[in-house]
């Protein structure tokens, strides 16, 4: 459903994905994991046409994401949601107001339906009865709950999530990881969710991707990344605080030339 | 060079934003939203525009009264403020106070926004940002620009008024009877020419500098300091601009119609 073949990003002088290559079936739920900075919410930005790779190409539903149309492009999306890091909500818009966005301006649905998904879908988040209050009213954690909140309330086939529970305190993490499993579970949704949260990782993951200097160095199952011999796998899954991650940052703090600011 | 194309591609997108905020504002239109744009940006740049054009009227009128009075010549002192606040100095003067308080607020707004990816949800929604964002705000700039423009000219003819009574001894009715005169002695489509193409000028200029102010918010990158550039890269814009398309326009209604 989802094809990355041999995509290459560079900002700037600082190469982020190199000839990254990557696959999601339907209905599969795949977590990216890998070092902050490693490109795991560009990998996310390409899926969607937020961004475009230098080389190689992003396949979703057979379609080449960056080839489509304005008109095409938008298609796509409509079957598709996305968490942002910190939910990305609009200030000036209520928490109804935010979550009903994409129904109001992309689908002439009746207001009663609007209100009855709007509802559903702050419920299923864990937010039901906030409708009326500002996003300046929220702390970080219930930000993003609304922000997936509508990304749930159009019923996309693929939801891409960015980090969708950092930031929230355990029993609400798992409560968002459940959901991501009984969307998979009761609707077939497709997930792609980057995250650095390795409980939640083993918990909803169908397959684990592991993103190292641009590349995917390595998938598998949950179970096949807890008892991975690889070093760099097994460094990043424990956290442990030597080894082939901690000695290439090492590497990296010593080649940056000093300087002030 | 690579300057240059940075600034060829800014000025790219700046068009491009131009010409799909129309497509929006003529198919699309949020009237209610565009109205709301209005008050909180239009009406509430009234008092710093009346402000500034009616000091400016009165500097007017004294400069250019203390040397016409030299010459004998201070009862005509009305001719010059009218004309000289309906063909140029209204219109420059009132886009000039809005680059301060709208374009920067558009570009800041905007550009927050991105650098928060607020622009990039509504992108994933297939939303528009510039439908949503930038085409309200820049028919709001521009409606108000042609409202307080008018104001500009009938709060500084005031404050001309004032100085050259108080100043010069010319008596009211003579300063506004002559200042009328001659806005309304030239027609231009059956239009008093001087009065119309400053307001026209104005107004087009509003649609170019609101483009310009949305144009920097969306292409803002980088935190905070991404919002201070944009802000910056918007201001400084604007404000060139606003003379490029005086003077061209000044001089193109003027080869068309005549002096």
């Amino acid at each position: 459903m989802i094809r990355l073949d041999k995509v290459s990003k560079a900002y700037g002088e600082r190469s982020i994905l190199r000839e990254c290559s990557f696959e999601v079936r339907k209905g599969e739920t795949v977590v990216v994991i890998g070092a902050s900075g490693s490109g795991k919410s560009t990998l996310l930005r390409m899926i969607i046409g937020l961004a475009r790779p230098d080389s190689g190409r992003v396949y979703v539903d057979g379609q080449e994401v960056a080839r489509l149309r304005r008109k095409e492009l938008q298609a796509l999306r409509s079957r598709m949601g996305y968490l942002f890091q910190t939910g990305a909500l609009i200030n000036w818009l209520t928490v109804g107001g935010n979550v009903a966005l994409p129904l109001v301006e992309t689908r002439k649905l009746p207001p009663d339906e609007v209100a009855e998904r709007v509802d559903k879908a702050l419920s299923l988040v864990g937010l039901a009865g906030t409708r009326d209050m500002s996003p300046g009213q929220l702390s970080g954690g219930m930000r993003k709950r609304v922000g997936l909140a509508r990304s749930l309330v159009t019923e996309p086939e693929i939801i891409l999530y960015d980090e969708p529970t950092t930031g929230l305190d355990p029993v609400t993490a798992h409560i968002i990881d459940q959901l991501i499993i009984d969307l998979r579970g009761k609707l077939g949704v497709t997930s792609v969710v980057v995250s650095h949260d390795m409980e939640g990782v083993y918990r909803v993951a169908d397959r684990v991707a592991m993103l190292y200097e641009g590349r995917i160095i390595a998938t598998g199952t949950p179970d096949e990344f807890r008892n991975s011999e690889d070093p760099i796998v097994q460094q990043f899954v424990t956290g442990a605080l030597e080894g082939p991650l901690a000695d290439r940052a090492r590497q990296a703090r010593a080649s940056r030339p000093r300087g002030g600011g | 060079m690579r300057k240059f194309a940075a600034a060829l591609e800014s000025a790219g997108y700046v068009a491009e934003v131009m010409g799909r905020s129309f497509t929006f504002i003529v198919r699309k239109p949020r009237l209610p939203v565009t109205m709301r744009l209005m008050y909180d940006y239009g009406l509430k740049s009234l008092p710093v525009v009346m402000t500034v054009a009616f000091f400016s009227g009165m500097i007017l009128a004294l400069q250019t009264g203390i040397q016409m009075a030299k010459l004998g010549q201070e009862q005509y002192i009305g001719v010059i403020v009218a004309l000289t606040f309906a063909r140029e100095f209204g219109p420059f003067m009132t886009c000039i106070v809005l680059v301060g308080t709208v374009v920067s607020a558009f570009a800041a707004e905007i550009g927050t926004m991105t650098v928060s990816e607020e622009t990039a949800a509504l992108e994933v929604m297939s939303i528009e940002p510039i439908g949503y964002l930038a085409a309200p705000r820049i028919l709001a700039l521009t409606v108000m620009t042609f409202f307080l423009t008018f104001c500009a000219l009938v709060v500084g003819l005031l404050g001309g008024a004032i100085v050259s009574h108080a100043q010069l001894g010319v008596p009211y009715h003579r300063f506004f009877d002559l200042a009328l005169d001659s806005l309304s002695g030239r027609a231009w489509l059956g239009l008093p020419k001087d009065l119309y193409s400053g307001l026209l000028k104005a107004t087009i200029t509003a649609y170019v500098i609101g483009a310009v102010g949305c144009a920097s918010g969306l292409r803002a990158q980088g935190g905070a300091l991404g919002v201070g550039t944009a802000v910056r890269r918007a201001v400084i814009t604007s404000i060139v601009l606003i003379l490029v398309i005086s003077y061209d326009f000044t001089w193109l209604v003027y080869r068309a119609f005549g002096p």
